[in-house]
């Protein structure tokens, strides 16, 4: 039994084919370095589309306010129940673990900083995300397929900036404002715990408050919740904008805003908290 | 290659596509379509076709599903941008043109989308206005007097309530007509009809008919139909052209195209029951 010719240089290997399958090889190769171009390509130009619009006539200020409606005081209650109890089971973490030094009266601090640069602004992207980002991505893909996007390009009217700009900025802008009401509602919720169920201090859980948290830790936090607005919401949208087909792939696509933004979020954390390193080491 | 006579044969001659014939306007053709190639992988969709639009007359461009008739309108409205062929409107031709030119041409246009592709975050009267308010800065008054006249004149002011009404609370008939206003309101010299009749009862089917008839005579538009409904086709078509396979295999006037004895043709007529399977040509049920 022979090899099979492409394999030993046999006749049937000719020159022709030999290109063909060296070519298959780097395109196996470069395949998933594509798709990673590709999935934020296509994104980078929505959101630069987006914020193109931002800056050419007509203003459409009723749009702006509308989704910060939807993004912001729509999603107003459940950030203060997450945060109500995200600030509570951190209370409650904290204490088990600082009374093993006998510390306990710094929960107030430990508290504070979490929420302020790390809790906060992931929680609050993963609520706005799960919430308004889903809703982003369902009214968009409806309006695509039932073509109310084609007919806003038939009255001259560009669908990406009567459409994404809005919902982009309006996330973008609520997004400090709801990480700030998390930070608010979670450290009442510590509060709430650390005093009437572990009976802490007042003064002490107040001291070590204000002692330890610093403007910075705010800023950190503000600034983290603006990025998450920009990656969730261009996520969001992108999946909405691009709906083919019908009610199905409205649902797939919804599945998807939600499954990239919150994994966009999360993971561009990662990195957010290795540049706030780099400019501004943490100094106790 | 020689532009289409006036006298244009049924069957379309894929050859007659003209270049410099083309470059004017024409008064009896207020689109010319040459050579148009859409793909969209792995599917050839548009394979050169070749299409006249009769200036004033009501068009219908007729064809199974799946053969690319929505594409096809599309086109015409600039929606999508052709990998080959040319679109000429009034003697220019549009395929090249920038966003900005696109935009000043689709003012030219109406369109009426298949299911009316209201906007559903807008009541009627937003939903009509919404192109003019969008143009132009026109005062309040004048768009609702335009609004009201268009809900008059396609007898939709006698539904209780239809100016605050949402699209989910109309019906199909209903939507169908504020989209036409919506179309109209702009007053455009061509309107596009996407399956207009999809999805209608007989009663309602017939309405729509009629609804583009008028329009068509009360605003002297140029109209452009798409449609797979026979029974209205031959009712209000003044110009009918099939697209099969990616290209248009037989245009005319009602009775040129139920006289050809192209086979996907006569199997179209014939399977819509306008005439008896086997029936000589002509022989209108």
């Amino acid at each position: 039994m022979t090899a099979p010719s492409s394999v030993d240089g046999a006749p049937g290997d000719t020159a022709e084919t030999r290109p063909t399958i060296a070519a298959s090889l780097i395109e196996a190769a470069l395949a998933p370095i594509r798709s990673v171009l590709t999935y934020a390509g296509d994104r980078t130009l929505l959101l630069s589309g987006a914020m193109a619009g931002l800056f050419r006539k007509p203003f459409r200020l009723r749009l702006f306010l509308e989704q910060m409606d939807f993004v912001g005081v729509g999603s107003l209650p459940i950030i203060c129940l997450v945060g109500l109890f995200s600030g509570a089971v951190s209370a409650q973490q904290a204490i088990a673990a600082l009374r093993i030094f006998n510390q306990e009266r710094f929960v107030g601090a430990t508290v504070g900083i979490s929420l302020a640069q790390e809790l906060a602004p992931v929680f609050t992207a993963l609520m706005i995300t799960a919430r308004a980002g889903s809703g982003m991505a369902t009214e968009l893909g409806s309006m695509r397929i039932t073509e109310q996007i084609d007919a806003l390009t038939t009255f001259a009217v560009d669908p990406i900036q009567y459409l994404v700009t809005p919902r982009i900025v309006a996330t973008i802008l609520m997004m400090p404002v709801m990480t700030m009401v998390f930070n608010i509602v979670g450290l009442l919720g510590a509060y709430g715990y650390s005093i009437y169920f572990e009976h802490i201090d007042l003064g002490q859980f107040l001291e070590q408050f204000t002692y330890w948290t610093d403007p910075k830790d705010y800023i950190i936090g503000a600034t983290k919740a603006a990025v998450f607005g920009v990656t969730l919401s261009v996520a969001a949208c992108y999946q909405g904008f691009h709906v083919r087909g019908g009610a199905k792939e409205v649902g797939l696509a919804t599945t998807r805003a939600v499954v990239a933004g919150s994994v966009s979020v999360l993971v561009s954390d990662y990195f957010l908290i290795d540049i706030f390193h780099i400019l501004w080491p943490y100094q106790p | 290659m020689s532009p289409p006579s006036a006298n244009q044969p049924a069957v379309v001659d894929p050859s007659s596509a003209g270049g410099g014939a083309l470059a004017r306007r024409d008064d009896r053709w207020q689109i010319r379509v040459r050579g148009l190639h859409k793909s969209f992988p792995p599917q050839h969709v548009l394979r050169g076709l070749d299409l006249d639009i009769e200036r004033g007359r009501t068009n219908i461009i007729i064809g199974g599903s799946g053969q690319g008739k929505s594409v096809l309108m599309k086109h015409l409205m600039g929606l999508l941008k052709p990998d080959a062929g040319e679109i000429w409107v009034d003697g220019v031709n549009v395929v090249p043109f920038g966003d900005q030119e696109m935009a000043k041409l689709r003012r030219k246009y109406g369109m009426v989308f298949q299911y009316a592709a209201l906007f559903d975050s807008m009541n009627v009267v937003e939903n009509i206005a919404f192109p003019l308010l969008e143009r132009y800065h026109l005062p309040k008054s004048e768009v609702m007097d335009r609004v009201r006249d268009l809900l008059k004149r396609l007898d939709l002011e006698n539904v209780g309530g239809i100016e605050q009404k949402f699209p989910p609370e109309l019906s199909g008939g209903q939507r169908k007509r504020v989209g036409l206003a919506r179309a109209l309101i702009d007053r455009p010299e061509i309107l596009l009809y996407d399956e207009p009749t999809t999805g209608l009862d007989p009663v309602a089917t017939k309405n729509v008919d009629e609804m583009i008839q008028r329009t068509a005579h009360e605003f002297g538009v140029t109209s452009v139909v798409i449609s797979h409904d026979m029974a209205s086709t031959f009712r209000i078509g003044d110009r009918i052209s099939m697209l099969a396979g990616g290209k248009i295999i037989v245009s005319g006037t009602p009775e040129e195209v139920l006289q050809s004895q192209l086979p996907p043709l006569r199997e179209f007529v014939e399977m819509s029951g306008l005439v008896a399977p086997g029936a000589g040509s002509g022989a209108q049920a």
